[in-house]
Order: C-alpha cells, then sequence, then structure tokens
C-alpha cells in the first residue's frame, strides 16, 4: 500500500464551524479506516454514505469512494449499495435529524433485518445547518427558531428504540472522545451485522453541550454484552432529557445472527453476476 | 360461427374463476386461437364478483369484446350481471347446484354434487365447470386431460375424476375449429415486462407490495433462482426507490416497481439518480383516480405526472408501452437505455397492460439482449462526472483499485465534490443536457412511434399504451389511420410529425379525464380535433370506440 492510496484527505475545504463535534468524528473515522486498512479492509471496497446536515458534509473530506444520499435516506441507501455488492463495507454517517426524524422508518427496518452496515450518527441534538430546530433527541424545553419559547416534545432514547428494533450491535460514542470513538468505529464495522453506533456531539453555535458532556460523560465496563436486560439498564441511566444523571459511552449491547445480505443473496453478487441469459431457457420456462 | 369467440367466466372471489379463466383461454390457445384475457376484480379477498372476460381469435387481438359467446357461471350474480351481454345464439354453462335457469341455452352442471361425489374440495368447482364446457365445445377428452395434468400438480387425480363427470354427463353442442398456426405462451403484462428485464441483464428487482404491480414483484420472486437474480420487498416506496440508487451505484442493474401512489413518494429519489447520474428503471402501473382511486381498475391519469415528476431539471426516459409483446421489449430496451445515459427511466403501463394476459410472441426475447454501458478504460485519472462531450462519462464501480468513486445529491464538481460556485453549477447542468440531447437523437432513431391501421388515411386516432389494443383494431376495421406514441419523453417530435403528414382530422383516445396526451402534443404544435374519454376505470372497448367515432 503506497502513501498516495492511504491519503485520506481531499482539496474540499472545510467549512464547519471552528470548535465543531463533527471534527472529531472525522479525525476518529479516519483513523478507524486507516486502521481497517491495515488490518487488511481494501480500500476500494469501503464507501462511506452520508446525507444531509453539516456533519454529513463529512465525505466531501474524505478520499473515499462515498455517495451523499437525500436527506433521510442515507441508511436505506447504504442498505442498497450493501445489496448490490455485499463485499463492500459500508459506513454511513447521518444526522439526528435525517436518521431520527425523516428517516426513521429505514432505521428500525435497517436495524429489523440486520443489514450488515454500520451507521454512525452525528447527534448534535438539533437541526443547525438549516440554523436551529430541534430534533427527535432535543430535550423539552429546547429553544430553536421554530421553538422559541421552548419544544413541547420530550426527546426519545435512540439507543432504547435500536433494542427494541433488535439491532445486533448498539454503542455510544462522544466526539471528543477520539481514542474511544475510533475504536467504537473498528468493533462497529468488525461486527457482522446491523451496528448502531450514536455519537454525542456538540454543536459550538447552536446548542453547545461540549462542557455538559464532559462533566457526564463515562466509559462504561463493556461485560455481558449478549444480555438484552442488561443493555436496557445501561441504555435508560440518560433518557436524552435530564442534566441529573450521568452519560455512559461504550458497547452497550452486542450479538451475532445471520445478516439480510447473507441471507437473501446467498452468495449471489448482483452487481457481478453473469448477465447473459440462455434464450431456450427463458421460452422454456413460458411454454404453457 | 367467425372464428373470434368471447368467453365470460365469474363467481364471488375466492372461488378461482380467475384461474378457470385462464385454463379456458389455454384450451382455445392449444387449438390455435390467439388469446386476450380481461380480469375485473374488486378490492377485496373473499365474496363480491369476479370475472374474466376471454376472447379467442384467428388474429391477434388486444382487447375484449363485450357480446359473450359463452357465458360460465358460478353464482347467481354473474347470470344477473352478464346475461345482457350474451349473443343470441350464446351458451350459458352454470351451476345447477346453485342455480336454477330457466333458458333453452342453459347447460347446466350439478357441479357441487359433482365434486362432492368425487371428494373434492369447494375451489374445484371450477374444475367441473370448464370440463363441462370443454365438453359443449367440443374438445376432445384428452386434450383437456392433457391441461388439466399440466395444470394440477397437487390434488391431480381427483381434479380428473372430477372432470371426467362432468366431462361425461355434460352434452356436446358445436364442435370449436382447431386453427392451422402455431401456438403462442399466455402471458401477463407484468410478466412480459419482468422477462423483458431479465432478458436484458436485470440484477436485482426491488418493490413494495402495489397493485397492479406487484405481479412483477411475485413472478421475480418466485424465479429468481432460475434467474440468479435478487429480489427483495423493503419498507416503503421512498426506501425502495433510495436503495435501487444505492445499489445501481454499486453496479447493479436495478429495477422498482409500484402505481401511482407509490410513485409519488418516488420522485424524490428520482430526482437523486438524475443528480447523481445513477440508473434505475421505475416501473409505474396505473389505476384510475388520484389518491388510493379504484386499486384494481385501470386508467391512463398517471402521465402528465410521470413526465413531469421530479424536482429540478430532470432528464429520463418515459416510455409507454401498450400489450405484453411491447412492455417485454420495451422493459428490456430501457433498462439498456437507462443504464447508456445514466440516468432514471419510467415505464408506464398500467392495470390493463399489467394483468391482462395475451397470447405472446416469443420472438421478442430474442430481439432483448444485455447492452453494455460506458464503462471507465482504466486510463488515467478516474473522475465519476468527467465533462464529455456528449454528457456521458465513463462508469466505475466501487471496489475498482485505486479509484474513488463519489456520487453526490449536491451539485457537484467532476471528482463529485459539492459546488456553490455558478461557474461550475453550470458546467455540471450543461453536461447533463447534453446528455438529453442525446437521448433525445436516441429515440428518434428507435421505433418511439407505432403506426396501424390505413397508413395513407386522413383520419387518424393517436392512442397509447393500453388504449393502442382497442384503437388498433377499430382502426383497421374501418381503414384509418393510428398513430401510438411509445416513447413519450423525450418526445419523438419528428417521428410524431412523419406519422401525421397528410392527415387532416386527429382524435385522441385514452383513459383519463383530463385528455393529458393533448397537453403533451398541444407543447410540439400538434391541435387534436376530437376527444374520445373514458375515465370509469374500465378499458374502452373497440365498440365504444367505433360508436363514438361514427358521430364526428
Amino acid at each position: 500500500m503506497t502513501d498516495k492510496n492511504l491519503k485520506l484527505d481531499t482539496y474540499a475545504k472545510n467549512t464547519w464551524c471552528p470548535g465543531c463535534g463533527n471534527f472529531g468524528i472525522l479525525t476518529a473515522l479516519k483513523q478507524a479506516i486507516f486502521s481497517l486498512i491495515k488490518q487488511g479492509t481494501p480500500k476500494e471496497n469501503i464507501v462511506v454514505v452520508s446525507g444531509i446536515g453539516c456533519g454529513s458534509k463529512i465525505i466531501d473530506y474524505l478520499n473515499l469512494n462515498s455517495f451523499s444520499a437525500l436527506h433521510g435516506r442515507p441508511v436505506i441507501s447504504g442498505e442498497g449499495i450493501k445489496l448490490g455488492n455485499p463485499d463492500l463495507e459500508v459506513i454511513v454517517s447521518v444526522g439526528d435529524g435525517g436518521v431520527y426524524n425523516e428517516g426513521i422508518a429505514h432505521l428500525i427496518h435497517a436495524a429489523k433485518r440486520n443489514s450488515d452496515i454500520t451507521v454512525l450518527v452525528h447527534d448534535n441534538r438539533s437541526f443547525a445547518l438549516t440554523t436551529s430546530q430541534f430534533t427527535a433527541t432535543s430535550p423539552k424545553g429546547f429553544k430553536g427558531r421554530s421553538t422559541p419559547f421552548g419544544n413541547i416534545e420530550e426527546p426519545f432514547n435512540p439507543l432504547k428504540l435500536m433494542l427494541a428494533s433488535k439491532a445486533t450491535f448498539i454503542a455510544r460514542g462522544y466526539s471528543f472522545k477520539i481514542e474511544h470513538l475510533k475504536n467504537l468505529i473498528i468493533k462497529g464495522v468488525q461486527h457482522k451485522g446491523f451496528s448502531f453506533i450514536e455519537i454525542l456531539q456538540p454543536c459550538v453555535s447552536f446548542f453547545d453541550t461540549t462542557q455538559f458532556y464532559n462533566e457526564r460523560v463515562y466509559e462504561l465496563e463493556e461485560d455481558n454484552l449478549a444480555s438484552e436486560k442488561e443493555a436496557l439498564e445501561k441504555i435508560k441511566e440518560w433518557n436524552y432529557n435530564t442534566d441529573k444523571s450521568r452519560i455512559p459511552i461504550g458497547v452497550f449491547y452486542e450479538i451475532q445472527k445471520p445478516t439480510y445480505e447473507e441471507q437473501l443473496l446467498k452468495g449471489l453478487i448482483p452487481s457481478k453476476r453473469e448477465r447473459i441469459i440462455n434464450l431456450d431457457f427463458l421460452i422454456n420456462l413460458i411454454k404453457n | 360461427m367467425v372464428k373470434d369467440y368471447s368467453i365470460l367466466i365469474g363467481g364471488a372471489a375466492g372461488r378461482g374463476s380467475r384461474k378457470a379463466g385462464l385454463m379456458i383461454a389455454k384450451l382455445f390457445s392449444e387449438f390455435g386461437y390467439r388469446i386476450f384475457i380481461y380480469d375485473e376484480y374488486q378490492s377485496l379477498i373473499r365474496g363480491g364478483h369476479s370475472f374474466s372476460q376471454i376472447r379467442a381469435s384467428k388474429e391477434k387481438i388486444l382487447s375484449h369484446r363485450k357480446k359473450i359467446d359463452f357465458l360460465l357461471v358460478l353464482d347467481e350474480v354473474t347470470i344477473k350481471k352478464h346475461q345482457s351481454d350474451l349473443d343470441k345464439k350464446g351458451i350459458i354453462v352454470y351451476n345447477s347446484d346453485e342455480i336454477s335457469l330457466n333458458n333453452k341455452k342453459g347447460v347446466g352442471v350439478a357441479i357441487k354434487t359433482i365434486v362432492k361425489k368425487a371428494g373434492g374440495s369447494r375451489i374445484m368447482e371450477n374444475t367441473a365447470l370448464i370440463s363441462a364446457f370443454a365438453k359443449v365445445i367440443g374438445v376432445d377428452w384428452k386434450t383437456l386431460e392433457g391441461l388439466l395434468k399440466r395444470e394440477f400438480k397437487k390434488f391431480q387425480e381427483v381434479n380428473l375424476k372430477i372432470a371426467r363427470i362432468a366431462f361425461e354427463s355434460s352434452p356436446n353442442l358445436l364442435k370449436i375449429k382447431k386453427l392451422k398456426q402455431k401456438v403462442f405462451p399466455l402471458l401477463t403484462g407484468n410478466e412480459a415486462t419482468a422477462l423483458g428485464m431479465v432478458k436484458a441483464g436485470l440484477d436485482l428487482y426491488i418493490a413494495y407490495p402495489m397493485t397492479p404491480a406487484s405481479g412483477i414483484l411475485h413472478y421475480l420472486a418466485e424465479h429468481k433462482r432460475e434467474f440468479k437474480i435478487a429480489v427483495t420487498q423493503l419498507e416503503n416506496e421512498t426506501g425502495i426507490v433510495n436503495a435501487g440508487i444505492g445499489a445501481a451505484y454499486s453496479g447493479a442493474r436495478t429495477a422498482v416497481g409500484t402505481s401511482g401512489g407509490g410513485f409519488a413518494l418516488m420522485t424524490e429519489g428520482l430526482s437523486l439518480a438524475v443528480q447523481n447520474e445513477t440508473p434505475l428503471v421505475i416501473i409505474e402501473s396505473q389505476r384510475m383516480s388520484p389518491a388510493t382511486g379504484v386499486p384494481t381498475y385501470t386508467g391512463q391519469g398517471d402521465l402528465l405526472f410521470t413526465l413531469t415528476a421530479g424536482h429540478g431539471d430532470i432528464v429520463k426516459f418515459v416510455i409507454a408501452p401498450g400489450d405484453a409483446d411491447e412492455a417485454c421489449f420495451w422493459a428490456g430496451k430501457i433498462l439498456n437505455l437507462s443504464w447508456k445515459y445514466q440516468t432514471p427511466s419510467i415505464l408506464l403501463i398500467d392495470k390493463e397492460v399489467s394483468e391482462s394476459t395475451f397470447s405472446f410472441d416469443k420472438n421478442i426475447l430474442g430481439k432483448i439482449r444485455y447492452e453494455k454501458p460506458l464503462l471507465w478504460d482504466r486510463k488515467g485519472d478516474y473522475l465519476r462526472y468527467k465533462r464529455t462531450k456528449n454528457g456521458i462519462s465513463p462508469l466505475a464501480f466501487p471496489g475498482e483499485k485505486n479509484v474513488i468513486i463519489k456520487a453526490n445529491s449536491y451539485e457537484h464538481d467532476e471528482f463529485g465534490i459539492t459546488v456553490e460556485e455558478a461557474e461550475e453549477i453550470k458546467k455540471m447542468q450543461d453536461k447533463r443536457l447534453r446528455k438529453f440531447e442525446e437521448m433525445k437523437r436516441e429515440t428518434e432513431k428507435l421505433p418511439a412511434v407505432n403506426i396501424f391501421g390505413k397508413k395513407t388515411a386522413k383520419k387518424a386516432i393517436i392512442a397509447w399504451g393500453s388504449t393502442k389494443g382497442p384503437a388498433k383494431e377499430v382502426a383497421e376495421k374501418l381503414g384509418i389511420k393510428m398513430i401510438q406514441p411509445v416513447i413519450i419523453e423525450p418526445f419523438p417530435e419528428k417521428q410524431i410529425k412523419e406519422a401525421l403528414k397528410g392527415v387532416k382530422k386527429i382524435i385522441l383516445i385514452e383513459t383519463n379525464g383530463l385528455a393529458q396526451m393533448e397537453k403533451v402534443l398541444n407543447c410540439y404544435g400538434i391541435k387534436v380535433n376530437k376527444k374520445i374519454l373514458k375515465y370509469d376505470a374500465r378499458p374502452f372497448l373497440p365498440k365504444e370506440i367505433e360508436e363514438n367515432l361514427s358521430r364526428f
């Protein structure tokens, strides 16, 4: 592998605000990919999928195969990419607005069918690029431009949702614990099946939670990962609404199950199959 | 009797009249007749009234006839609804266990008793009815037995027993003539569409259930192992279109299928596929009326919607085949076209094409092949959106060594990085527009417009999609010209104008209320003189068109 091949930067100008949590995620992702490539994942097999929002600009900054999906659709587009060629390593980078609001159905079904992709949620708990509105993980009382008197909805806990949706790998990271996040991403990508990594990420311009997280975030002891009951207990420690509890990060849950692609495709690679079909075979099939 | 028969079989949903209709059609088909079956059923599982109207003719026909020669009756409702359409010389074969009929031309068959005697179940009453009918029209036992053996792999013995009793206890009233013609296989438009795509190298089909397109999903799912392709159902149409574009980005030739409501959800993806230049075939099988409309009935009300679908400047193909042969050919062609031009395309059909059964010309399959798209030659640096003279950039797929492939939904540069500078935006828009010019040229080279009837006639009918069938029949009968635009986007302006040379009067026929094709024609300066529109969710019958034409 030459240095040229490992160059992960592009010529695109980075437009994130100084101090943005996305920098931490980009660094962790680059380090994770670097490490995965060193461990044998062919660079050309990696595809990063993203959607719309600040975090989704990440693909412009990565010299990797990438697919910029529509708002809310990166997870399902990522599943399609995997379906077309299951040899690819699909990493989906999404924002909370896209994945928990606009495209929630896709996330739930991807988890349910155990599609072998890795989803990284850049969760700044607000719509930021559209200059601050509430999302499904914004706390009650959140003051955004559509809720100047405070958000009246309570947030949901995405990890709890993923556990109920049968995700086989559930983790949470923090954008400023880069080494920890890097390792989570590596574990997630290496997990065979649907990997969900929720990443807490401050938005320095509209919802600066840096100090809040710095004070509360702690690393879990990752044991009994196959226990749904224990996972739920850990997940419930923080409900995304209170400022009274500590916030655990790390892997909450991991089990092994057959993946969607291996069950559906049974070794078939749709994009690489023999395309010439015998005419007599077809004519014989329709003979009635 | 003329060699053009009309047979109707009806009963409540769940009693198997559709399968029985198909079997009757197969009997005629084996005798060399060309078949068309119109199936009408309601949006329910049990009860109501379903019927199949079979037309068997020496000539290839593409629509059913109102007048019935043979009425096959499972229940009372069928008699009430269809008796008035029975020809004066027509014959009723009916379930005498359920209906008492005071009709000289009626042949009563105690189907319930027969089935009970043979130890069968209620659904097998069809077998008794068909067998009695076969006897009435002079089909020999051997032919009937052969068909039943092929059709019933399960419960074969009991079905044969029922058939034998019904056959022997029924009278023979006439002798249907065997025609010295090749036997054509019977296929629905949905099956023909599926086969066309498979022949052209379809790798993956994704859909969400929606009548009348579901037949494609069912057929491909049933045969996916033989075809060695992947077929799956995902959570919703929004998901399907976005997954389809993802799969195509990976290099899989993908199609998705739906009806109007599902297509409405897919339009965001249509726009994405234009912008990130990803080939994707969308099959839109129309049904009547807005919203949920009339789910199991036909209509052509989505023409303008499909033509204008997608936000932004949309570069796409819309192709509207009018029968199973055309659906097969164009399903294959549209897959190749989508890949050649790296853009989405819509195969616009309707319930009448999708779910009707046709005598299929298998030579069509020989005309479809896998056409290789423009692939990267592995020389120099790869640019996914390389600005070329004709706007088509070579394709490469993830997994290709030393290459970065960036698909972008934002406006982008040649490499695929997001841009906002005016100059860069215009350059990329121009690239896609050049591609559209190329698509227009290609359209004019293809058989984008069909002409039937008397080519020199001064009076011409314009009909598209499934309305082709009845319109063609009338045009041929009356000696007028019939023009069928098949490719509708890009519009084959030259071919249409050539077809209209010498035509003084244009009559437009379509099954929607707003005369949507007229609006399309008007865009190209073509003025329609008269319109015959139908929007009661039923297809045109040739006779209706003929009667309407006589008024102009």
